[in-house]
C-alpha cells in the first residue's frame, strides 16, 4: 500500500543525484495544531520570535487580521505570543499565517494544543488573588489597629476599643482563611510526607496569632494582634507572587524556544498523504518523513531510503554515519542530503534512550536527596523556637503568673519569632538572583541550583555542541562580493550548512523566485542568469571541492556558482563559540580545574583542547564513563558543574553538583540541567558562576539577619514587653532588611537583556 | 461616637470596592501582558 505514497514518491525522487530532480519540497499541513472552542471557533497559539516594540506588535496584529477568515489576532508581548481565532465557518491556516509572518520578518511556530495545560498560570492567579485579599485586609486591620494604639495612651474608652477590636476580627478572620490558603495546604502536605517545611511554623504562627486575639478581644484586654497576622501573610504573599512569576517567566520562554525549534514531525498517513503533526500526537508503529537538512525527531528504524546522519547531538561524534533500510536512528540526529521513511518505535528496553534516562533517574534520584539551604534553616529554626515559648511558658508559670498569663507570653514568643523574615530571606534571594541571570541570557529551571552553583571549583565541558557551535560555521569566505551572492541565495535553503554561508553575510535579503530542490540545493534567475548553491555536482565543482576538502580534511563543501562562472566551493565546518578560549582562561585564572569529556574521536577532542590550553581531556567516552569521571572528580573533593549539551550527556549533567546546557540541548539533556543558556557565547558559564556565589553569600547574610531579629525579639516577647505596635514594627522592619539586602543580588548591570536578541554579527570564528 | 457607626462601614465599602475592581481586573486578563499593554495605550487604534 505503501507504494502508491507522496511520501514513497518523495523518498525516491530525492534518493538519486538526478538534475533533472528540481520537485519543490513537500508542502506542510499544519492541522493537528488547531483547536476548537466549544463555541466551534478555531484557535491556536503561536510562538514569535524578534517581536520588540509596539510596532513590531500592531504591524503583527494588524497584517495577520487581515488574513480572510481570521477574526482575532492579538500579540502578547511578555510572552511573545499571537494568539490567533478564526470566524467559525473559516477553514483555518496556519500555513497562511506562518507565511505572513515570515514575510513581517517575524519567524514563529504554532504551539502544541495538547501540551500540559498551563498549572502555573492558575497558580499564579490565585496566589495573586490572595495577596490582593491579605494586601485589603491588612490596610483596613491597620487602620483600625493604629486608632487603638493611639486610643490607649489618649482617652479611649473599652467600649470603642472592643468594638474596634471585633471590626478588626470580622476582617482579619475570612481574609486570613482565604489568603493563608496556600500556607495551610503547603504546611498540610509537608506533615503527611513527613516533613516540618516553612509553611508549618507560619501556619501555627497565624492560627495561634488569630485564636488568641478572639480570646483577648472577648476577654476586653487592652492588646490584640489581628494587624501582626494579616501583615504576615501579606509580605510573604509578596514574596510567594514575584517568586511564581519570575518562574512563570522562564518556562514561558523556554516552551517559545522549544516551539520555535518546530519539534514537529511529519508523520504519512495510510492513505500516503504527509502532514506535520506535534511530537506528542505520533504512536509506536507509525511512518515519518525525515526531508534532507531536518533533525530526526524520534527514536525509530529507517524502513526506506539512504542518508548520512550527523549524530553530534546524540554522542558527540561529529563525523558523519551513513544509514540505510533496517537502521536504528536516534531523535536529535541531523538528516543528511537524502529523504528518509522512519517507523516510530516503542520505548521498549535497550535503546540509548532508555539507557541513558535510567542512568539519569538514579543521578538526580542522589542529588535530590541532600538538603537545600532552606530546609537546614527551618530544621534549626522550628525547633529551637518552640522550645522557647515552652520555655517562657514554664518559666513564667514557676515565677508565679497565672496559666493565662504564661499562656499570653509564650504565644507572644510564637508571634514575634513567625518567619517573616526568613520566610522571604532565601526565595528573595532566589527572585532576584533568577532574574539577574535572565538578563544574562540564563533561564535557571530551580531556584536552588544557585546555592549549588555557589561552591563550584571544577568545570566540566561537553565538546561538541558546547564548546563548539552546535551549528556548523563557514571556514574560509574568499571574495566578499561572490560571499554576498552566495549568502543571498543561502537564504532561501533550509539546509543547515547552507545556514552556515547566510549567517556569514549579515542583512542579506533572499532572492525572490528561488527553487529549492532538496537534495541537490538552490537556484535561481535574476536578469537571465542562472545562480546555483549547493551540492559540488549540482554546481559542477567537483575540482574545488576536491580542492577545499584536501586543504581542510575536517571540513564539508557547499558550492556556489553564477552563470558559467568559475564555482566556488565554500568550507564549512564545527568551530569553537567566539568567547570558549577567554571563558576558559578565565575559569582556570579564577583556580578552578577545567576537564573536557567527550564522545567524540580522540583527533578533534585534542584539537579543542589543545587550541583551549586545556590539559586534561578525554575522549570516545560513553554515558557511564562520563558519569564516573564525575563521580571521580567529587570523590576527590571538588564540587563539579558540568556543562553539556548532548543526550550522552544528561546523565552526567544529573550526577554533577551543578549543571549548565545551551538552549539547542537535546530535550532529555535540558530536563537535566539546572540551568539552559541562549546564543553563541560561553559567558553564560562565568556569570552563572558569579551570581551563584554572589546569591548564596546574600542567602545566608539574610538568614543571619533573621537570626539576628529574632535575638532581640524574643527576649522581648519572653519578658511580656510585646505590644502589638513593637510586634508590627520588628516584623515589617525585618522583612524590608531582609528584601532590600536581597535586591543586592541583581549585581550591577543596568543593560537589559533582549530574549529574541538577533542573531549575533557572523564573525567567521576561528576554526579548529 | 455614633458617626463611627456610619464612617467605619464606608471605609470598609471603599477598601472593598478597590479589592473588586482588582480582582475583576485580574480575571478579565488584565494583567496577562503588561509589557504589551504600556505600548499599547500609544498606539492610535
Amino acid at each position: 500500500m505503501c507504494c502508491t505514497d507522496a511520501a514513497l514518491a518523495y523518498v525516491e525522487a530525492h534518493a538519486a543525484w538526478s538534475e533533472a530532480n528540481t520537485t519543490p519540497s513537500l508542502g506542510r499541513n499544519y492541522e493537528a495544531f488547531v483547536s476548537r472552542d466549544p463555541a466551534g471557533m478555531a484557535r491556536a497559539e503561536f510562538a514569535v520570535e524578534g517581536v520588540r516594540c509596539a510596532a513590531c506588535m500592531s504591524a503583527i496584529e494588524r497584517g495577520v487580521s487581515e488574513i480572510p477568515g481570521v477574526a482575532r489576532a492579538r500579540l502578547n508581548l511578555s510572552d511573545r505570543r499571537l494568539a490567533v481565532a478564526w470566524a467559525p465557518e473559516a477553514e483555518p491556516e496556519i500555513g497562511a499565517i506562518l507565511e505572513r509572518l515570515d514575510r513581517l520578518g517575524y519567524a514563529a511556530h504554532p504551539f502544541d494544543p495538547r501540551r500540559p495545560a498551563d498549572a502555573e498560570a492558575a497558580e499564579t492567579e490565585r496566589l495573586i488573588r490572595a495577596m490582593a485579599v491579605a494586601g485589603f485586609a491588612s490596610m483596613n486591620v491597620m487602620l483600625l489597629a493604629i486608632s487603638v494604639w493611639a486610643g490607649n495612651v489618649s482617652d479611649m474608652t473599652p467600649e470603642n476599643r472592643d468594638l474596634f477590636h471585633w471590626i478588626q476580627a470580622l476582617v482579619a478572620l475570612p481574609a486570613a482563611a482565604y489568603a493563608g490558603r496556600p500556607f495551610y495546604e503547603g504546611a498540610l502536605r509537608g506533615l503527611r510526607a513527613g516533613r516540618i517545611t516553612m509553611d508549618f511554623p507560619i501556619t501555627l504562627g497565624v492560627v495561634l496569632t488569630l485564636v488568641m486575639s478572639v480570646v483577648e478581644t472577648a476577654r476586653g484586654a487592652t492588646h490584640a494582634y489581628f494587624d501582626g497576622a494579616i501583615m504576615l501573610l501579606f509580605f510573604l504573599l509578596i514574596g510567594r507572587v514575584l517568586d511564581q512569576a519570575m518562574r512563570r517567566r522562564t518556562r514561558a520562554l523556554a516552551e517559545n524556544l522549544a516551539a520555535l525549534r518546530s519539534e514537529t514531525a511529519a508523520r504519512i498517513a495510510p492513505d500516503g498523504s504527509v502532514r506535520d503533526v506535534p511530537l506528542s500526537d505520533l504512536a509506536p508503529g507509525e511512518r515519518v518523513l525525515v526531508r534532507p537538512g531536518e533533525r530526526v525527531p524520534v527514536d525509530g528504524i529507517v524502513e526506506r531510503g539512504r542518508s548520512d546522519l550527523d549524530r553530534s547531538l546524540v554522542t558527540g561524534e561529529t563525523a558523519a554515519v551513513p544509514v540505510e533500510e533496517g537502521a536504528t536512528v536516534h531523535a536529535g540526529a541531523l538528516n543528511g542530503d537524502g529523504a528518509l521513511v522512519v517507523t516510530v518505535t516503542a520505548a521498549s528496553g535497550g535503546t540509548l534512550l532508555d539507557e541513558v534516562e535510567g542512568l539519569m533517574r538514579r543521578a538526580l534520584e542522589a542529588r535530590s536527596s541532600t538538603l537545600v539551604l532552606a530546609d537546614r534553616a527551618t530544621r534549626l529554626y522550628v525547633p529551637l523556637v518552640h522550645t522557647a515559648a515552652a520555655l517562657a511558658f514554664v518559666v513564667w508559670l514557676l515565677a508565679g503568673a497565672g496559666p493565662h498569663a504564661a499562656l499570653m507570653i509564650a504565644v507572644a514568643v510564637l508571634i514575634v519569632t513567625c518567619p517573616c523574615a526568613l520566610g522571604l530571606a532565601i526565595p528573595a534571594v532566589q527572585v532576584v538572583a533568577a532574574g539577574a541571570l535572565f538578563r544574562d541570557g540564563v533561564l535557571l529551571a530551580d531556584g536552588t541550583a544557585l546555592e549549588r552553583l555557589a561552591g563550584i571549583d571544577a568545570v566540566v565541558f561537553d565538546k561538541t555542541g558546547t564548546l563548539t557551535l552546535p551549528e556548523p560555521v563557514l571556514a574560509a569566505s574568499g571574495d566578499p562580493a561572490v560571499l554576498a551572492q552566495a549568502a543571498r541565495l543561502a537564504l532561501s535553503s533550509r539546509h543547515p550548512m547552507a545556514a552556515a554561508l547566510a549567517k556569514a553575510v549579515p542583512g542579506a535579503g533572499p532572492w525572490p523566485g528561488a527553487q529549492e530542490a532538496a537534495g541537490l540545493g538552490v537556484r535561481v534567475l535574476v536578469d537571465g542568469v542562472e545562480s546555483r548553491l549547493g551540492s559540488p555536482a549540482f554546481c559542477d565543482a567537483q575540482d574545488q571541492a576536491a580542492a577545499a576538502l584536501a586543504a581542510d580534511p575536517e571540513a564539508s563543501v557547499i558550492c556556489f556558482r553564477a552563470g558559467k562562472g568559475t564555482p566556488v566551493a565554500y568550507p564549512v565546518r564545527q568551530a569553537l563559540r567566539p568567547d570558549a578560549a577567554e571563558v576558559v582562561a578565565s575559569l582556570r585564572a579564577s583556580g578552578r580545574r577545567v576537564v573536557v569529556l567527550s564522545g567524540d574521536r580522540p583527533s578533534a577532542v585534542a584539537a579543542v583542547a589543545g587550541w583551549l590550553g586545556i590539559a586534561e581531556w578525554e575522549a570516545g567516552l560513553t554515558p557511564q564513563d562520563k558519569i564516573a569521571r564525575i563521580a571521580a572528580l567529587k570523590q576527590a573533593g571538588h564540587r563539579v558543574l558540568m556543562v553539556g549539551d548532548g543526550l550522552n550527556d544528561a546523565p552526567a549533567l544529573a550526577a554533577a553538583d551543578a549543571s549548565l546546557s545551551p538552549v539547542t540541548a537535546a530535550h532529555v539533556s535540558q530536563a537535566a540541567a539546572d540551568a539552559l543558556f541562549l546564543g553563541r557565547s560561553l559567558a553564560p558559564v562565568l556569570s552563572v558562576l558569579t551570581v551563584g556565589a554572589r546569591a548564596k553569600a546574600l542567602m545566608l547574610q539574610n538568614l543571619w539577619l533573621a537570626a539576628g531579629y529574632n535575638l532581640v525579639a524574643v527576649p522581648l516577647a519572653a519578658a511580656g514587653w510585646l505590644t502589638p505596635l513593637i510586634a508590627a514594627l520588628a516584623m515589617s522592619g525585618s522583612s524590608v532588611v531582609v528584601t532590600l539586602n536581597a535586591l543586592r543580588a541583581r549585581g550591577s548591570r543596568p543593560e537589559r537583556w533582549e530574549p529574541a536578541a538577533a542573531p549575533a554579527p557572523a564573525v567567521v570564528a576561528p576554526a579548529l | 461616637m455614633s458617626v463611627l457607626l456610619l464612617v467605619i462601614p464606608i471605609a470598609l465599602c471603599l477598601g472593598g470596592l478597590g479589592l473588586g475592581a482588582f480582582l475583576w481586573a485580574l480575571r478579565s486578563g488584565q494583567y496577562d501582558d503588561i509589557e504589551g499593554a504600556e505600548l499599547r495605550a500609544l498606539s492610535d487604534e
